[in-house]
């Protein structure tokens, strides 16, 4: 059996009571680290308080090459991830994959970053369009290369009056940041020609989860430049918000009270 | 040193007036004299004395260039002369006769708006005569011609005063049927070479004197007299009435044009940017006031300045501090000086104006074709196209270990400074090659990495460049998997139409065009009009064709797309080596929702692999690169030499005789011909002069091809056998 667990938000204690059963349980326990991390616990941390040993993967041994998968045929593995096993991962191929070598397969949630934000923010889940990434930028063939998708994923929720949660690159030990992810909206946006998201708030949240985490609300060229600490970083662009939006914004992410008017 | 001060500040008085400007380069075949010319005219204008003219070889300031009485690199000089009472300022390039360094050749050409071609009297055209001349006339530069070493042809060849007339007649009549074979409508439209006109010089350079038809009515000196000089050996008289540089320098001014009247007419040649845009204006103005655009055709090391860029100023001025861009760069570079080179020396002028060939440093970023502009949104000039490509390899070491990292950057260095140069520098296997036009072309690049640069280095036995190409279809459409496996891509390989393949190579079909052109020149070379219109990108002579429709996030995903596809033909699916003429056509792509999950990690592994695999479905074969060989023997000598072509896979393609030499054309693959100096020197005793020219890639013979891809592999560290499409698809 293989099982997919997710860790949860910040560190070793978020698991859920039944992600530890399973754990301590399984023959061998594997994690991966590449698409999201625990920024509060080492993987010495992890291990002594899950009192297992982890094998921390590759990317290479999850997507292209995983033979330590075979071994789920007879015995238990425990395949550990940050946050949600399945949400904002590629993790759906390991499974069929599994499913094809006639490996039975369970997923243990946990808490995850897109349920968070609603409590941090007081943002309505409700309320939310489709989410996206901000990648880093890239060089390919000699030029500099932005994507715009998440621009457009922006664009076309607030069209719909709808709030978009913008996911961060994490690359080996390099995590972007709300101001990068801000200015990077802003220079696409300042490519195709608008000035939409200058004048429009911006909600970034970092360290969700964590005893310090850190709520702030701002015209989104302003939060290009506010201080939110240490990783890890999410953004939301909020659409026309709700009178109870507007209120937990100014309480709760000293959002400018003005936001409360023009609402 | 005074008189080249002096010098420097006429031309200085001259730059800013582009009606009185002429840049011009000589070209010839090998050891017709060009360099001797080139001499002369320096003479002329005061920078060398008279009576070392024709001894000092001034241009060649290589000691290797000296010793070896060849020129390698070209060099540049701007220089003064008085015609009709008027003063013009001449900027020359002296270009390497040597076929191994044709690329110099090439490049000169996009500096100079003019040609003097240089033929021995007596051996007339030759094969570089015309590869030079083809490459002078693709640059839209217009040419006049100096026929050499007429003493020669009277005191050696013994010919009457008719007879020479003939001759000459011939030879410039042979010369005027290149010129016409190459360009009918430009010949007709004034590039036909006429005596009597003017555009025609007649001389010795070795002797100093030279004299046009026109000349010969003021000075009094016919074809007559020359005879009669050159038989009593007193050419000496003859050099004071008719000295050779007025003679040659009064034909370029009469004859070439001004960068005012040559630039419109060169700019739609090798820029195709929009017509109406500003620069373009300028450009065809030669405006000093206008936007910067500078094309580099030369980059050397100052040991004082460092790297010095050398090319041509077609709009704009260019001064101290100046931010530029530079083309393929995302850096601007501040310029920190700007000069005109004399010979080695470069001498510092605070501005130079459009229509001039500038010395600049500063340019950190810039190579050997690399366009230089204020301009952020201009497009570059037009690559400079090599008629001869990289065939022959060998990996460099350096003898000391400690110098591993010095290596590293002087291999940098080198391939800055000479394009047609590849250098592969692999620091995790610590393997470097280096890869040239020919053996000696490498030899002469580690002697100077040596003794230029100070690397102690050895070199490998050379090894020969090969290319992979397909000559069938993909039987279905190959499907490229992301490692993620959220992404898949759909491609399919087919062979590129021969004439594209021509065009591409030949610089007549560029990705720079407007898209209207390209579609028109794809689909006169026999590409059907849904192909044409979808072409996205040109990677060597490979093309990459996008047949989807409406695919969400393709636009950009594509250039990921096309790193996958450049990977994929840089370093082909067989043995490593590069692919060539290919056509792979994009037929359907799905991608993953989230940007995260289809970034580079992704995508460009999965169409790399797509195409390595669709190669290898397409009925691959191995190409191996062909020279021509051109060896002068005398008669009784011609059976060592043809044995020598027969025993290297040689096919012999025409023999001529010329009084009692025979002159042989002959075919033979590159990795026969290591060694051919030496040996063709023992069996003919050393009569035979020979050379060789770039003749293309052809498939390896199939009884062959198994061996030759194991011995590659084997080579390179790979496993032997020749890779299959799974081995590229699995996962």
């Amino acid at each position: 059996m293989l099982f997919f667990v997710g860790l949860g938000l910040y560190d070793e204690k978020d698991i859920s009571v039944r992600g530890l059963g399973v754990i301590r349980e399984a023959d061998l326990v594997c994690a991966e680290f590449y698409t999201s991390r625990l920024m509060g616990a080492s993987k010495a941390k992890l291990e002594r308080f899950y009192e297992r040993e982890i094998r921390l993967l590759s990317r290479d041994e999850v997507e292209v090459d995983p033979n330590w998968l075979v071994q789920a045929r007879e015995k238990n593995v425990a395949f550990l991830v940050g946050g949600d096993p399945m949400v904002s991962t590629t993790h759906l191929d390991l499974r069929l994959r599994a499913l094809e070598m006639g490996i039975k397969t369970k997923v243990v949630p946990s808490s995850s970053i897109v349920s968070a934000i609603s409590g941090l923010s007081g943002l309505q889940n409700y309320r939310f369009g489709r989410s996206t990434s901000i990648p880093f930028p890239y060089t390919a063939r000699g030029k500099r290369i932005v994507v715009e998708t998440p621009h457009r994923v922006v664009m076309e929720n607030l069209k719909r009056d709808l709030h978009t949660l913008l996911f961060l690159d994490i690359q080996d030990e390099r995590y972007m940041t709300v101001n990068e992810g801000a200015r990077l909206l802003l220079e696409t946006e300042t490519t195709m020609g608008g000035d939409v998201l200058h004048r429009s708030l911006g909600v970034g949240i970092a360290r969700a989860g964590s005893e310090d985490a850190c709520v702030w609300a701002d015209l989104l060229p302003r939060l290009a430049e506010y201080d939110f600490g240490g990783p890890l970083h999410v953004l939301i662009i909020p659409a026309k918000l709700h009178f109870m939006e507007a209120e937990a914004l100014v309480a709760l992410a000293g959002a400018p009270p003005a936001i409360q008017e023009s609402y | 040193m005074g008189k080249r001060k002096k010098m420097a500040e006429r031309v200085k008085t001259l730059m800013d007036k582009p009606e009185k400007i002429r840049n011009i380069g000589i070209v010839a075949h090998i050891d017709h004299g060009k360099t001797t010319l080139s001499d002369n005219l320096l003479a002329g204008a005061g920078m060398i004395s008279m009576e070392l003219a024709g001894k000092q070889l001034f241009m060649d300031f290589d000691e290797l260039e000296q010793a070896r009485g060849i020129t390698i690199d070209s060099a540049n000089v701007s220089m003064v002369h008085e015609y009709k009472g008027d003063e013009y300022l001449i900027n020359m390039i002296d270009t390497p006769g040597h076929v191994d360094f044709g690329g110099d050749v090439t490049r000169a050409m996009r500096a100079v708006d003019g040609a003097v071609v240089v033929v021995d009297a007596v051996e007339g055209a030759m094969p570089q005569t015309e590869t030079v001349l083809r490459q002078a006339l693709k640059e839209n530069v217009n040419p006049v011609l100096f026929v050499n070493k007429v003493d020669r042809l009277i005191n050696e060849l013994k010919v009457d005063k008719q007879e020479m007339q003939i001759r000459l007649g011939a030879l410039i009549d042979n010369i005027n049927k290149l010129i016409r074979s190459m360009n009918e409508e430009k010949y007709k439209a004034g590039w036909k070479l006429d005596a009597a006109k003017g555009s025609v010089a007649f001389g010795s350079a070795l002797y100093n004197w030279a004299i046009s038809v026109p000349q010969m009515r003021g000075t009094g000196v016919g074809f007559g007299e020359v005879f009669d000089y050159c038989r009593n050996g007193d050419m000496k008289t003859l050099a004071q009435k008719c000295p050779l540089y007025v003679a040659v320098n009064d034909m370029v001014i009469r004859f070439l044009p001004s960068p005012l009247e040559a630039q419109e007419r060169r700019v739609k040649v090798i820029w195709h940017g929009d017509e109406n845009s500003k620069v373009a204006k300028s450009m065809n103005e030669c405006d000093p006031s206008g936007p910067v655009a500078f094309m580099v055709t030369d980059i050397s090391l100052d040991p004082h300045a460092g790297e010095v860029a050398t090319g041509r100023l077609f709009s704009g001025s260019l001064e101290r501090g100046m931010e530029l861009n530079i083309s393929g760069s995302a850096k601007k570079n501040r310029v920190q000086q700007t000069g005109i080179f004399m010979g080695a020396d470069r001498i510092e002028v605070e501005k130079i104006p459009a229509g001039n060939i500038a010395a600049v440093t500063g340019l950190r970023d810039a190579f050997v074709g690399s366009t230089v502009t204020s301009d952020p949104e201009m497009v570059p000039f037009e690559d400079i196209k090599h008629v001869s490509e990289p065939v022959v390899t060998v990996a460099v070491e350096a003898k000391n270990t400690r110098d591993l990292p010095k290596l590293i950057e002087v291999l940098r260095q080198v391939a800055k400074e000479d394009p047609t140069l590849a250098i592969t520098i692999n620091e995790e296997t610590g393997e470097h090659l280096m890869s040239g036009m020919g053996e000696l072309h490498l030899e002469i690049v580690a002697y100077r990495i040596q003794r230029d640069k100070g690397v102690e280095i050895t070199t490998s036995p050379p090894i020969v460049v090969y290319r992979e190409s397909v000559t069938g279809k993909t039987p279905h459409e190959v499907e490229g998997k992301s490692p993620n496996h959220h992404n898949r891509f759909y491609i399919e390989v087919e062979p590129l139409e021969l004439d594209i393949v021509d065009a591409i190579k030949g610089g007549e079909f560029s990705m720079t065009m407007q898209e209207v052109d390209r579609r028109q020149v794809l689909m006169e070379k026999g590409m059907v009009k849904g192909e044409a219109k979808s072409i996205v990108a040109v990677s060597g002579s490979n093309v990459f064709l996008n047949m989807t429709k409406g695919i969400q996030y393709l636009r950009e995903t594509m250039e990921l797309i096309l790193e996958g596809f450049e990977e994929a033909t840089k370093k082909g699916p067989i043995t490593r080596e590069p692919s060539q003429g290919i056509k792979v056509k994009l037929m359907d792509v799905k991608l993953h929702e989230d940007a995260i999950h289809r970034g580079p990690a992704q995508v460009i592994p999965a169409v790399r692999q797509a195409v390595q695999a669709g190669i290898l479905m397409a009925n691959p074969v191995l190409l191996e690169p062909f020279q021509n060989v051109y060896i002068q023997v005398p008669q009784d000598h011609m059976g060592g030499a043809m044995s020598e072509i027969q025993g290297r896979r040689g096919v012999i393609l025409s023999m001529d005789t010329e009084g009692d030499m025979i002159i042989l054309k002959a075919k033979v693959p590159v990795a026969d011909l290591f060694g051919f100096a030496g040996d063709i020197r023992g069996a003919t005793e050393g009569r035979a002069l020979w050379s060789t020219e770039f003749a293309g890639f052809e498939p390896v013979p199939v009884s062959a091809m198994k061996e030759t891809v194991r011995q590659i592999r084997t080579r390179k560290g790979l496993k032997p056998d020749m890779p299959t499409p799974g081995d590229y698809l699995k996962a």
